[in-house]
């Protein structure tokens, strides 16, 4: 058993990590989501980079590598709560890679690989999805409906109502569409891929919440002494580091699971996710507890992170969803082992 | 990233599991109370120890098998999973041999390590105190030094099997001038004296599981000082580290059968298809789940890159307060039986309180984390 990276993944991440800390600091961050903007700049780079195609095959012009490169690769634009549309469109590469027609992918994945084009994943429900990330700007958007079904529909094929949603580093529109392209595949497989990619996002987002929480409360002192000191304080950010790593082991194993054990996949991957979302929400809100009156103001740029982890859990389903799917799973391995 | 077992470990895991179907303990006696309890355990070791599989962790110099970390994990695992008990000695296996492979001299690891191994002697720990429980080093249990023996007068807690120990791994002050650390001194004590009286400490459950030692100058020869004069503080903490790593997961493996049979009984009546009782248990299995996984990923990491992540401080913590949740939502699970003394479900949710303070209070691992994780500052404690 190992759960260290390889030393290319290990490169991998060391250089995601230089890379967003030069080119997505704070404040470029912040700029973007007042405008409510791409950064465009950050993302031809990440293009040039060949980052948007890392998972997909080499086939459609991918880099053909595995879900755990493109885990490491979400966790750090998670950290850096990137304003890229990179977590939407590898979603919509994801499913149609996974439970597309060969004509499908010939005709989407060679774009979105390159980052030419850019992809949506949503779940709908009658025809509508209320908030789909990534959709403002979306050349084609998959949509997943309550049966598990899903159909891709091109961006002028379907009604898109922008929204002001509250995290603004990535645009959201409601999508109704009545007619698509229906993937035939595994669709429940795609989604289950997708789920871990969010997860490893929520992980990242995790992790800066709780370094930049860690910092201030060594720093901000009151009654004489570095509010870190106190236990009501330390204990908390002992239990964002402990909602965190939860998160991380329950992803990292849902990601070897897609590539080593698929079968284990859909319980590894509804754990994730329920891990995840949980955690990004607590552990934000926690940060923003922890840094006191400034964590509530506009430039102290937890928020971001707040904003960022409320998206990603209600994404396909955030901690409730997963267990009951969990709970089902369970039942099923119970049925299974019942002698007949 | 490899989440599987390498064959060499599978072989291990393999040849203890079909050994342990092969020769199950006898089924545990009913009536002769703790006398008889304690003979089938040690019975049981005896057998483990004939076949090799009594201590597998052990240098193979010592009797043991020179077993990986991995291994001795997958050896907890497999003892939990076949619901067999945990050898006699256990404390002496995990606690005690291990801490004189360190620190003892040659005539102690002869003298002693055989007869923990074959459970001929059963070891104890006299660590805590009534004043000295999280704040270990403030204990006041004296050793003062006469002729070639020293004379030890103090008090002792939550010692478990005391009544049929024969050494005493007990830590006591030889230095009053010197800053509390650095006072303290490693002593083997025999048991079999009348200096030492054992009383039986009845906790929650009814039952009595740990004791108090009322210690009136006993007699401990020189000899058997482990460690050095001054150096028991270092001493105890190796024997403190060895405690938590193996037993993990035996316990990470009881909490997955518990929750399995609670699944299987929320089934049973229907309960899995209440949103609330499947959220819960679900949330549950997580946990579960995330302890494993927790619990190999410090384990592998110190065997592959020399040092344990963060993952080593949060397993105890996260295990006990999830068998805590467990057990709460077994007892409306199970019902009224559960709310009776003399079922397994209501000792489970009573014994499950001591899970968040024995071997360390989830307090004081929140402190550990934040201090030696996150590097926060340390509150100066009170003079």
């Amino acid at each position: 058993m190992d759960f260290g990276f390889t030393d290319d993944q290990r490169e991998i991440q060391r250089t995601a990590r230089s890379l967003l800390g030069e080119r997505a600091k704070p404040e470029r961050v912040r700029e973007h989501a007042e405008a409510r903007t791409t950064d465009r700049e950050l993302w031809h780079e990440l293009c040039e980079l060949g980052w948007p195609g890392i998972a997909i095959s080499e086939q459609y012009g991918g880099g053909g590598l595995g879900r755990i490169e493109l885990s490491i690769l979400c966790e750090e634009l998670g950290r850096a709560v990137a304003p890229v549309p990179f977590l939407p469109s590898t979603m919509a590469s994801t499913l149609i890679e996974h439970a597309g027609s060969p004509e499908q992918r010939e005709r989407w994945l060679p774009g979105l690989a390159s980052g030419e084009s850019l992809g949506a994943l949503g779940g709908s429900s009658d025809g509508t999805a209320d908030l789909v990330v990534g959709a403002g700007e979306a050349d084609v958007i998959v949509l997943v409906d309550d049966e598990g079904r899903a159909r891709l529909v091109a961006a002028g094929e379907a009604e898109i109502t922008p929204l002001e949603a509250i995290d603004p580093t990535r645009s959201a529109a409601r999508v109704r569409a009545q007619r698509g392209d229906e993937l035939p595949g595994d669709v429940p497989g795609g989604v289950d891929r997708a789920l871990v990619a969010i997860s490893s996002e929520l992980v990242g987002v995790c992790e800066r919440a709780l370094e930049m929480t860690v910092a201030y409360v060594k720093d901000r002192k009151q009654f004489g002494v570095p509010v870190g000191a106190f236990q009501a304080v330390s204990h908390r950010c002992a239990q964002m580091l402990l909602d965190t790593e939860k998160a991380r082991s329950a992803t990292a194993f849902a990601a070897w699971s897609a590539g080593a054990d698929p079968d284990g996949l859909a319980e590894a991957a509804a754990m994730a996710k329920a891990a995840a979302s949980d955690a990004g929400r607590e552990v934000t809100a926690s940060a923003i507890q922890a840094h006191g009156g400034i964590g509530f103001t506009w430039e102290a740029d937890v928020h971001w992170l707040f904003k960022r982890a409320q998206l990603d859990a209600a994404m396909l389903g955030g901690g409730a969803r997963q267990r009951a799917r969990l709970a089902a799973i369970l039942a099923e391995k119970l049925t299974a082992a019942a002698p007949a | 990233m490899d989440l599987t077992f390498s064959p060499k470990e599978t072989a291990f895991r393999d040849e203890l599991r079909s050994w342990l179907a092969d020769n199950p303990p006898d089924p545990e006696p009913v009536d002769g109370g703790e006398d008889a309890r304690n003979a089938w355990r040690k019975d049981w070791q005896r057998r483990l120890y004939d076949a090799g599989w009594a201590a597998p962790a052990w240098p193979v110099e010592y009797g043991g098998r020179g077993a990986t970390l991995t291994e001795s994990a997958i050896y907890y695992e497999e003892i939990g999973r076949a619901r067999v008990p945990l050898a006699a000695n256990t404390l002496g296996i995990l606690l005690g041999g291990p801490t004189l492979m360190v620190w003892g001299t040659d005539e102690q690891k002869e003298r002693y390590l055989p007869p923990i191994l074959s459970a001929e002697e059963i070891w104890c720990q006299g660590f805590s105190e009534p004043d000295a429980g999280s704040d270990l080093a403030s204990l006041k249990t004296r050793a003062v030094k006469d002729g070639d023996e020293w004379v030890v007068t103090g008090q002792k807690v939550w010692t478990s099997g005391a009544h049929y120990s024969k050494w005493c791994m007990l830590v006591a002050r030889t230095d009053t001038e010197a800053a509390k650390h650095k006072g303290l001194t490693y002593f083997l004590m025999d048991m079999d004296q009348d200096a030492v009286v054992v009383r039986p400490l009845r906790q929650i459950t009814g039952e009595a599981e740990f004791n108090e030692l009322f210690i009136e100058e006993a007699r401990i020869p020189d000899a058997n000082v482990v460690g050095g004069v001054g150096n028991g503080w270092k001493v105890a903490l190796t024997t403190l580290m060895n405690e938590r790593a193996g037993l993990g997961f035996a316990l990470q493996i009881r909490l997955r059968q518990l929750l399995d049979d609670v699944i299987a009984e929320a089934a049973r009546k229907g309960l899995l298809e209440d949103p609330l009782y499947a959220d819960a248990l679900a949330d549950i299995h997580v946990r579960c789940e995330s302890i494993r996984l927790l619990a190999w990923k410090g384990l592998t990491d110190v065997e592959r890159y020399g040092q344990p992540g963060p993952e080593g401080s949060l397993v105890k913590w996260l295990w006990s307060e999830t068998n805590q949740r467990l057990t709460q939502l077994a007892a409306d699970v199970i019902g009224a039986d559960a709310f009776t003394f003399g079922d397994s479900w209501s000792y489970e949710l009573l014994r499950a309180r001591g899970n968040t303070i024995e071997g360390g209070t989830t307090e004081v691992l929140k402190n550990i984390v934040a201090e030696r994780v996150l590097g926060l500052p340390r509150l100066k404690a009170a003079a």
